[in-house]
């Protein structure tokens, strides 16, 4: 088995072991990452990578996580490494500090070997709104990965690395890793902090690991969460994450939304989630179905609240602190327009264009406060459901991964491919997208939440569906 | 109801410079995405208390101890362009 096959969890077995090093762990991951026929990376840290290794390998006892490489979404800062969320207003950028996620995986033993490219500040759902170009799908290379964290995604689908970073603000975690084959793991609001984390979306910004596998995802959950004093919003875990090893569902009680499985949803996509679904049953757990009345009004709700708080979050980038700076301009305000003008992209400029519009004066109450009620409606709505089941289940995507080019043209066709992961960032809700088939030889991923917190027992689920389900990870589009 | 001057309007509030092509994209995109989520205006939400953050949080306080922060020099370090120890912008006139 070549070593950019092994999961991470085999790969630290296998430095425990001695069976490897994790600089030839590193260095093979490096060659694929160098060789980037997919365009996932925007920086690749070799030479400190290395040398991160070479100390880690010196150590006398391996850390829990052993010298494994991770890849690290380019909307997360790095102390002294590129980092540009894609943006050219921050083309150059070399953040002074690190965000405490990566310093705590980072402490555990992860080396990180690059920056993956996103859709411009997290802003879309292929990954063509990156201003350094398209990430490709590696299952097929004419078609998206996904987005906004589309090249975390296609990073570990690829092999380019065993595991990566995502965040996740409408659906931009689990929506690629259904596009792209792999698992994806948006955890509840605050359970990591987002100090470094370049801000989108602050109510609803939440980061989160992809991996191959669920027990991967949970060991760099595990490795991350819990409070941070630089993040008010970081929450205190309760209890330990742990490592899933169940491999069945007794008494599980799932909940299939049937709101998301029924018109708007991809026939293929329908069947293979009916497929892994059933599995449930034959697992011991019980499928209910289950109706969240709000949910239709979640793609609304979210394209008022998201652009909102983005308008706010985005002022910062003026050209005078850091990033892009407009030449020659005669006075402060035009400085700052054009400045803003010439650094952000259509989606990014839209996005801001809609949101100060929904906070102006006049406005506010008829889309800002209103949709901030429709939020709440949202959030009983699952309560209401979990009265009654222990998880609720959906496809992650209406369909499978799209071509290039099929809805740049088409802002709001871009934005319905997040209609089934929108309700649940909203409701601040745990949700991880598993790999559950195939629809037209691209993969298909099931999407499964739980109550704030209940990390453990979606984890446990996921990973009995997923040992159940037995899914082939074989990208075709690997460039070989 | 987006008329160019509104789309001018938001344009200046928002701080971006439009060309006029992007002007007229925009005040069309914004039109098919307003319509679209008009759609919360359909609900009766008059006793609905509006949600700012999905997970009941109290205020969170810290202890007031003076900690270092990054030095200046650093601060500086990513600036387009600096002036006598300080971030330089254009006459404010």
């Amino acid at each position: 088995m070549a070593l950019t096959d092994l999961t991470a969890e085999q790969a630290i077995a296998a430095i425990v072991s001695g069976q490897t090093s994790s600089c030839e762990l590193v260095e093979a991951h490096l060659a694929r990452t160098e060789r980037d026929v997919w365009n996932s990376f925007l920086a690749v840290d070799r030479a400190g990578a290395l040398a991160r290794a070479r100390e880690i390998d010196a150590l006398p006892e391996r850390p829990p996580l052993a010298g494994v490489p991770i890849a690290i979404k380019d909307a997360l800062s790095i102390r002294d490494l590129p980092t540009t969320a894609g943006s050219r207003i921050l083309e150059g950028f070399r953040p002074v500090y690190t965000a405490t996620c990566v310093a705590r995986l980072e402490q555990a033993g992860a080396v990180v070997i690059g920056k993956t490219n996103m859709d411009e500040f997290a802003m879309g759902s292929s990954c063509e709104n990156s201003a350094y170009g398209p990430t490709l799908n590696p299952w097929d290379l004419t078609r998206v990965p996904g987005g906004s964290s589309g090249g975390s995604a296609t990073s570990v689908a690829a092999r380019q690395v065993p595991w990566s970073l995502g965040s996740d603000t409408g659906g931009s975690i689990r929506q690629p890793a259904a596009l792209c084959g792999i698992v994806g793991l948006k955890p509840t609001y605050g359970a990591i902090s987002r100090y470094g984390l370049i801000a989108f979306a602050s109510s609803l910004d939440q980061v989160g690991p992809f991996a191959r596998t669920v027990r991967d995802s949970a060991l760099l959950l595990q490795a991350m969460v819990g409070r941070d004093p630089m993040d008010a919003t970081s929450l205190e875990w309760p209890v330990p994450i742990l490592l899933p090893d169940a491999e069945r569902l007794d008494g599980v009680r799932v909940g299939v939304i049937e709101e998301l499985m029924g018109d708007g949803i991809d026939p293929g996509v329908r069947a293979a989630c009916q497929t892994a679904l059933a599995r449930v049953e034959a697992l011991g757990g019980t499928l209910v179905p289950i109706k969240l009345p709000h949910a239709r009004y979640g793609l609304a709700t979210y394209y008022l609240i998201a652009p909102a708080e983005c308008s706010a979050n985005l002022a910062r980038f003026d050209g005078i602190r850091y990033g892009h700076r407009a030449e020659d301009t005669e006075n402060l305000l035009e400085h700052y327009e054009r400045t803003r003008g010439e650094g952000f992209g259509p989606e990014v400029k839209r996005r801001i264009m809609l949101g100060t519009f929904a906070l102006s004066s006049g406005y506010y109450d008829a889309y800002y406060g209103q949709a901030q009620r429709v939020r709440t409606l949202i959030i009983r709505d699952f309560a209401t459901a979990f009265a009654e089941v222990d998880l609720v289940a959906s496809p992650t995507s209406p369909t499978v991964a799209f071509p290039l080019g099929e809805r740049t043209s088409d802002p709001l066709a871009m934005y319905l491919s997040d209609v089934c992961t929108i309700p649940i960032s909203l409701a601040g809700l745990p949700s991880i997208s598993i790999p559950c088939g195939l629809s037209e030889g691209l993969p298909v991923g099931l999407q499964l939440a739980g109550p704030a917190f209940s990390e453990n027992r979606l984890l446990a689920a996921a990973h009995a569906l997923e040992t159940a389900i037995g899914f082939v990870d074989r990208p075709t589009g690997s460039g070989e | 109801m987006i008329d160019d001057d509104v789309t001018r309007h938001v344009a200046r509030l928002a701080r971006l410079a439009l060309t006029e092509p992007e002007l007229a994209r925009m005040r069309h995109e914004l039109s098919v995405i307003l319509d679209y989520v008009d759609q919360v205006q359909e609900l009766d939400l008059i006793d609905v208390v509006p949600t700012t953050h999905a997970i009941p949080m109290q205020n969170v306080f810290r202890d007031d101890v003076p900690t270092p922060s990054i030095s200046a020099e650093l601060a500086l370090r990513e600036a387009p362009e600096v002036l006598g120890g300080g971030f330089a912008v254009p006459r404010m006139g």
